[in-house]
């Protein structure tokens, strides 16, 4: 890392670089493999979707999604990301302090314990949900004596999804604050800022655009999780289907309108990809800007923080 | 902190330390007869197989593109650089349905593949297909960064040294991308393993010939078959577990290795 910044000058590099490069042969043709590769697997599975859900034209496509249970599918699929997203913000804005700021036992095994969720089957994470809420799960019993249905009902859903995406603010966060040091942090508490004082104004400032980044991607896969919630929802429309579950009705509905009703409600979900990506890549323009900037600025203190 | 072990505690370990007690309740003989079965061991050979024929594919095709991302300058580069990101914000159930209809032999693809005899679509293959997409970020990220971090100066050296490209390659870049290329491999591995979403739509979910461990679990659970689904889901999560722990030392190699 150190290598970052004692590199010289641009121009200089690409002179000297001639015999450790490729011949422009060698480089298109890579860079044509490369961007053939990206186009058939990335870029046409995307205009697919759209060409599909308009081929009956744009009137079909606006009714599809004006549909009575795609409408509510849109809004569950909405009212869960409001709960999920902002628990798990919560969550890991403490874990990630926790980790970084502090040194304890097991601490380890905590990073390990917050990686879970991604290790995990979404279709496992379901099921482990159904043990302990499920009719014949451990709290079956108790759930039907007080007419609680958190199984094949929204509460199950929004669990199931909270785990799945718990890691994704904590994992963005710990290694942002980790590499900012503690330094900060005491000088606040030496001037007399309380332990909150200190976490508002220095803490999460300092890592406020990792933290957006956490969110952006928690709020697409909260939105977009399918394997889990398929298991706990039970998919009554209407009731507990989110738009993943839509679209998975209604490609294995008998009817053709289904199928393009599916692609319809399928371009929902990929223009909110797209929508993720652009604010992704923006965040990571805004913190290599920054990033870039600090670094002409203070040099020698940037030095300091690489090991 | 007494938070974080609280939402982790509840939100993880009590659903793990609940399937794994109600697994506990089973004898080993049974919880064996149930793990082993044909229609599971097809199950299991397919999603490890497909998984790994994946996380190759995307350990070449990664390691590819990350590559040409880090080190040539091309129009557009800034575009494919972000679509990379594609799976990880496309929900897996629209990449299924899409990827199935691009593969059918109406598709745009499959119009012309199917007459080849490529049937991407409904097939084994198509399970393959489905994990090379929602894995693919794996590779690219974990390969990047270790990239741009290379010193060239080596490079040059051997250059200077008189070794070709080639030679140059083979001998000091790929053993110095060697465990990043490892971790990514890993990571996609895992990833593809436990997927569900986006395999159900382009696999036609048979018995013993298309259906996935995951899925397995899913049709168990549906004709209430609740032990033997349990069963299923403690092997992939032991699998997990083992997967994760590697991944964890791989890494712990690779920053060492870049150190």
């Amino acid at each position: 890392m150190a290598g970052l910044i004692a590199r010289p000058p641009r121009g200089a590099t690409h002179k000297s670089q001639r015999g450790s490069e490729e011949t422009p042969l060698i480089k298109w043709s890579l860079i044509t493999v490369a961007l053939g590769f990206v186009g058939v697997f990335l870029v046409l599975p995307l205009v697919n979707v759209f060409y599909q859900a308009l081929q009956n034209g744009i009137g079909f496509y606006i009714n599809s999604i004006k549909e009575p249970d795609t409408f509510s599918a849109i809004q569950l699929t909405l009212l869960m990301t409001f709960i999920v997203v902002p628990m798990n913000v919560v969550f890991g804005i403490t874990a990630a302090w926790a980790v970084a700021k502090f040194d304890f036992r097991g601490k380890a095994f905590l990073i390990t314990l917050i990686d879970l969720p991604f290790a995990i089957s979404p279709v496992v994470a379901g099921l482990m949900f159904v043990v302990w809420f499920g009719r014949q799960g451990f709290l079956g019993d108790w759930l039907d004596a007080h007419d609680l249905k958190i199984i094949f009902a929204v509460p199950g859903m929004v669990l199931v999804t909270m785990f799945v995406t718990s890691p994704f603010v904590a994992r963005e966060l710990i290694p942002l604050m980790q590499a900012n040091g503690t330094e900060q942090e005491q000088a606040a508490l030496t001037l007399g800022a309380n332990g909150w004082q200190t976490f508002w104004h220095v803490t999460l400032p300092s890592s406020k655009w990792g933290l957006l980044y956490g969110i952006i991607l928690c709020n697409a896969r909260a939105m977009g999780e399918f394997g889990a919630v398929s298991i706990v929802s039970g998919a009554i429309a209407g009731q507990t289907e989110t738009l993943p579950l839509r679209v998975d009705k209604l490609f294995h509905s008998a009817t053709a309108a289904a199928g393009v009703a599916a692609f319809a409600v399928a371009s929902l979900l990929v223009l909110l990809a797209l929508l993720t990506l652009a604010i992704k890549s923006y965040l990571e323009w805004r913190t290599e800007h920054a990033e870039a900037v600090a670094q002409i600025e203070s040099p020698k203190l940037n030095n300091s923080h690489e090991h | 902190m007494g938070f974080t072990l609280f939402y982790l505690g509840v939100l993880v370990l009590l659903p793990i330390g609940g399937m794994l007690f109600r697994v506990f309740e089973m004898t080993w003989s049974d919880f064996w007869r149930l793990a082993t079965t044909p229609r599971a061991l097809a199950a299991y050979r397919l999603s490890f197989g497909a998984s790994f024929l994946a996380a190759m594919i995307n350990a070449v095709f990664g390691t590819l593109l990350a590559w040409v991302l880090v080190r040539y300058q091309f129009p557009g580069k800034k575009w494919v650089d972000a679509l990379v990101d594609v799976p990880f914000a496309l929900p897996t159930a629209v990449a299924g349905l899409t990827l199935a209809n691009l593969f059918s032999p109406n598709g745009w693809l499959g119009h012309f593949l199917v007459p080849l005899g490529i049937k991407g679509a409904y097939t084994q293959l198509g399970v393959v297909l489905a994990l090379v997409f929602v894995s693919l970020p794996f590779a690219v990220r974990t390969l990047q960064p270790v990239l741009e971090h290379m010193e060239r100066e080596v490079e040059e050296a051997a250059a200077t040294l008189g070794a070709g490209r080639l030679r140059t390659f083979a001998t000091v870049i790929i053993p110095s991308l060697l465990p990043a290329i490892l971790t990514g491999f890993a990571l996609s591995f895992a990833r593809a393993l436990g997927e569900y979403g986006s395999v159900i739509f382009i696999s036609s979910n048979m018995q013993y010939k298309t259906e996935i461990a995951p899925l397995l679990i899913v049709s168990l659970l549906e004709q209430f078959e609740y032990s033997a689904a349990m069963t299923i889901a403690v092997v992939l999560l032991v699998v997990s577990i083992v997967l994760l722990a590697a991944i964890n030392l791989l890494e712990r190699w690779a920053s060492h290795f870049q150190r």
